[in-house]
């Protein structure tokens, strides 16, 4: 997809571009160009295990390969997938819809997505050395520290990269929100979009500490001898438990959160509306995140806590349903009397909306703590999850896809390939997940790599099969359609949407400097305002002017190089230690180097604006 | 010009004798805090009972720590309602932690 | 313009936070310093738990020693406050009285360090207690470390800004370096606050 658009320049340089930039823009091209190949990655291992499961009894893939492709599947689907595309979303809109130049740290924003990638590759090296992780995407300990190989080193190691890029990427976009909005972007006139980003990148700067320090435990419990987590020596495994979930529940709420946005933008695009209760939005936004921290433990409720704690965080992740539930209604609210138009966001947005609150709803059954011990573990719960994940994240991420492809690309996705895309995608996930809600509540248990027949589990468990298949296709139909898109390469213009936030004022794609002068925001939904009161151009709050521009460097891609050679290192030890040294050697030497050097970018001179002009993809 | 230079040699007088206020402040929060670690300490050498030396050094640490935060490092001056904000909100998740890994890990 | 940034002299009031830079810089690290929080909480948390798992080796009570402790804990509370000199000259513009006392900060800095470093061999060769002797081992030397590879790293960070800087003097591209910097050095006081409160303190009582 990147290279594309590029190959009038020859590939080499446009690939030292893409390795250099510190363009947002282009480094959402490069989490989607990533995060697309670990999202069909995991698909793959996705139908793996549907394959397994489609008779009972069978033998298609070995025990321990299944618990290894189990294991990356949700490894990868979290961490590679669905938060790099939520990254590529947040990158190639939210500077645009604030009316910023560029975000507040190019460079670190660059580091970030190296680090992310390194560490995606990292993890998956662990198939050719000798076996992935095979002990569930949680590694709960003690099972983490008895698997064998060094499968659960990598994803130790892996994730401990990639979740340091995640947490620069997240403070990064706090600071752009917080200091680089254009004048008049007051909070309360931010797209929902950019506040669900916001907000999510605050979970992501409070949640990814407690990953990286169970990590760190877990790292130097399996290669460093330590104790943690090994009762013989005084260890203790809920500690594991804990940490994780401190991070791991949050980061569901990084996820959706921004799949909110995506819809809350889409919905009053298409029922030309704005968006019902805006500051209720803005508020149950704040509220899910604030509540978010403080129900972790109803992931533990079988770890038996005992009653005061389960009833505890029982009762906060049942309140997260009010908030949740302000949305739902806020979003009918604005379809309510709207004039609709079924472009394929929208039909992404109304499938969303029944889907995600069955999500909600079946949420709330597990969060009684009493009933979650006959759910825990089951089906039940995997049916509830992807409901939630794939049904609200999924569903988001594409529908913000198509959505915004135009402002990321020039282009127009097919429109009815976009419907069959969609059509396929849905019927095929219900036809997935839906039984599988019946499954866990006959005691099918969660991670099984085998069911017996005769026990009321087959139909089922086919119907199931069947559907991956209907959701494989539907994302091939998808594919076919961006590779036909861009091969056609047929130009829109800047607002195909008729759009009503300052992302669709620029050009599409935008040039490299977004806004030549920086626009004047004069309440919510500023495009929509133009086209209401004044000419549907935004008007200007700044004389033409210089424009400082960061420079390129490659020193985010060396950096995190560095980290991935030393992981070899410490995970082999021995001879390997050597790797650690030059590995560290490198990060540490690149850390320096960009410490000592004067890096004050560039400016684009007034004048040079004409010259510019119609050329704005080249950056 | 000279007019000019004049008025910025007054600010740049004006903004010395704050500082150098700021800095008397600080100065005293240096000595709280060595006084507050002095008391500490003391508690626990003179070996008074466990239940009321561990709350009140906590309470102890708990102020240090705010003096740091606001006039080490400045936060209460303007311009730092986001650090404030964010510190706070840190806090918060830290306290949560905390609170959990010391009494519900099942013993 | 951008050579204005590297010029020294003529400074405004606040020199870390008067360009958009070095504002961006300052509000990043003080989110950053939120997430240090929890990541130190984490640990903290997991002290807390494993505080009496010392299974058979050393508890608490048979290895610290509150005198090498009460020095150390003075000389990071007073590198604190030669940190907070540091700016006070910088925010008089006097570029010379910065380094001194920034230097003055690193020494203290260094020799903490050095004490700490003591502290660990005293352990291991003393009482036998190490990073493998037992869980609370194990929780100890983490949480312990980790603060001091902080400390670690802001001592090299200090150094690289003073040699670096040495020649050109203060000016609106180096000045939020120095200032985030300090603001580091502050957490860590803050951090260790606890710790010998927490660690070393309530395991005496």
């Amino acid at each position: 997809m990147s290279t594309t658009a590029n190959n009038k320049a020859g590939f080499g340089s446009a690939l030292w571009d893409y390795l250099t930039t510190v363009d947002h823009k282009k480094i959402a091209i490069l989490y989607l160009v990533a995060g697309m190949f670990f999202f069909i990655l995991g698909g793959l291992q996705a139908m793996l295990i549907r394959i397994q499961l489609i008779s009972p009894d069978n033998e298609f893939i070995s025990a321990q390969f299944y618990n290894e492709v189990l294991t990356m599947h949700g490894t990868t689907m979290i961490f590679l997938a669905a938060m790099p595309l939520l990254f590529a979303l947040m990158n190639a809109v939210l500077p645009l819809q604030i009316g910023a130049r560029d975000v507040a740290f190019p460079f670190i924003n660059a580091l970030g997505f190296w680090l992310f990638f390194f560490g995606g590759i990292f993890l998956n090296v662990s198939w050719f050395t000798g076996g992935a992780p095979d002990v569930g995407w949680t590694a709960y300990a003690p099972l983490s520290l008895f698997s064998e190989g060094h499968g659960v080193d990598y994803y130790a190691i892996g994730l401990q990269i990639s979740g340091i890029g995640t947490l620069i990427g997240g403070i990064n976009f706090i600071v752009t929100v917080v200091n680089m909005r254009a004048p008049g972007m007051t909070y309360m006139r931010m797209p929902l979009f950019t506040w669900t980003a916001f907000i999510a990148s605050v979970l992501i700067l409070f949640a990814f500490p407690a990953l990286t320090v169970g990590l760190f435990l877990l790292t130097f419990d399996r290669l460093f001898g330590a104790h943690f987590f090994n009762p013989d020596m005084g260890g203790n495994v809920i500690i594991w438990e804990h940490l994780f979930w401190i991070f791991g529940h949050p980061e569901v709420y990084i996820l959706i959160l921004p799949a909110f946005g995506v819809f809350s933008e889409v919905i009053p695009t298409f029922a030309k509306k704005r968006l019902f209760g805006y500051s209720s939005m803005v508020f149950a936004t704040v509220l899910i995140a604030f509540l978010g921290f403080m129900v972790w433990a109803h992931h533990m409720f079988t770890v038996g806590l005992g009653p005061i704690a389960n009833s505890i965080f029982a009762v906060a992740t049942m309140a997260i349903a009010v908030p949740t539930g302000i949305k739902i209604f806020n979003w009918l609210f604005t379809l309510w009397g709207g004039s609709i138009r079924m472009t394929s966001p929208m039909v992404f947005a109304l499938g969303f909306i029944p889907t995600f609150t069955i999500g909600g709803m079946t949420g709330v059954m597990l969060a009684s703590s009493a009933a979650d011990y006959q759910y825990h573990d089951s089906y039940f719960v995997v049916a509830h999850f992807h409901y939630v994940i794939v049904g609200g994240v999924v569903l988001g991420i594409f529908a913000g896809l198509i959505y915004w492809w135009p402002k990321m690309f020039g282009t127009m996705l097919n429109e009815k390939l976009n419907h069959w895309f969609f059509w396929l995608f849905f019927f095929g996930f219900h036809l997935t997940f839906f039984f599988q809600h019946f499954l866990g509540l006959m005691g099918m248990p969660r991670r099984y790599w085998k069911f017996l027949p005769d026990q009321g589990l087959d139909l089922f468990n086919l119907i199931s099969t069947i559907g991956a298949f209907f959701m494989a296709i539907g994302t091939i139909v998808f594919l076919y359609n961006v590779v036909v898109t861009q091969m056609k390469n047929v130009k829109v213009g800047p607002d195909p949407w008729d759009a009503r936030t300052l992302e669709w004022a620029i050009a599409s794609p935008p040039p490299f400097y977004n806004f030549k002068q920086l626009p004047l925001v004069r309440g919510l939904d500023p495009l929509w305002i133009e086209k209401m009161e004044n000419n549907g151009r935004m008007q200007p709050a700044e004389p033409l002017g210089d424009v400082h521009m960061p420079n390129n460097s490659f020193v985010p891609f060396v950096m995190s190089l560095g980290l991935f050679i030393a992981g070899f290192g410490v995970m082999y030890q021995g001879g390997m230690w050597i790797l650690a040294g030059i590995g560290f050697a490198i990060t540490a030497g690149s850390l320096l180097y960009r410490s000592i050097k004067d890096d004050l970018g560039y400016h684009i001179h007034k004048e040079d604006f004409d010259k510019e002009e119609g050329d704005g993809s080249n950056g | 010009m000279a007019n000019h230079s004049n008025i910025n040699d007054e600010k740049r007088e004006f903004y010395k004798s704050r500082n150098k206020q700021e800095m008397k402040m600080q100065v005293y929060t240096f000595v709280m805090m060595i006084a507050f670690t002095l008391v500490a300490f003391g508690l626990v050498l003179a070996e008074v009972d466990a239940m009321f030396t561990i709350p009140i050094i906590l309470v102890l640490a708990g102020v240090q720590v705010l003096f740091q935060l606001y006039y080490f490092m400045h936060m209460n001056t303007a311009g730092h309602e986001w650090p404030a904000a964010m510190i706070y909100s840190g806090i918060f998740a830290a306290a949560l932690t905390v609170l959990a890994l010391a009494t519900i890990v099942w013993w | 313009m951008a050579d204005d940034m590297l010029k020294s002299g003529n400074l405004p009031e606040h020199p870390e936070r008067a360009t958009l830079e070095g504002s961006n810089k300052f509000m990043g690290f003080w989110f950053f310093l939120g997430g240090e929080t929890v990541l130190f909480a984490s640990l903290f948390g997991t002290f807390l738990a494993l505080r009496n798992s010392n299974a058979e080796g050393p508890a608490r009570e048979d290895v610290f020693g509150l005198g090498l402790v009460f020095i150390m804990t003075i000389i990071l509370l007073t590198s604190s406050l030669t940190s907070v000199y540091a700016m006070y000259h910088m925010r008089n513009h006097s570029f010379k009285k910065m380094q001194l006392w920034l230097g003055v900060t690193v020494a203290l800095g260094l020799a903490f360090l050095g004490f700490e470093i003591y502290e660990f061999v005293h352990y291991v060769h003393d009482y036998e207690f190490g990073f493998r002797t037992s869980a609370f081992g194990s929780a100890f030397y983490t949480l312990v470390g980790f603060h001091g590879a902080h400390v670690a790293f802001g001592l090299l960070w200090f150094i690289t800004l003073m040699i670096r800087n040495n020649k050109r003097g203060l000016n609106l591209y180096n000045a939020p370096k120095f200032y985030i910097a300090s603001l580091y050095w502050h957490f860590i006081d803050v951090v260790w606050v606890f710790i010998f409160t927490v660690v070393y303190l309530m395991g005496m009582v």
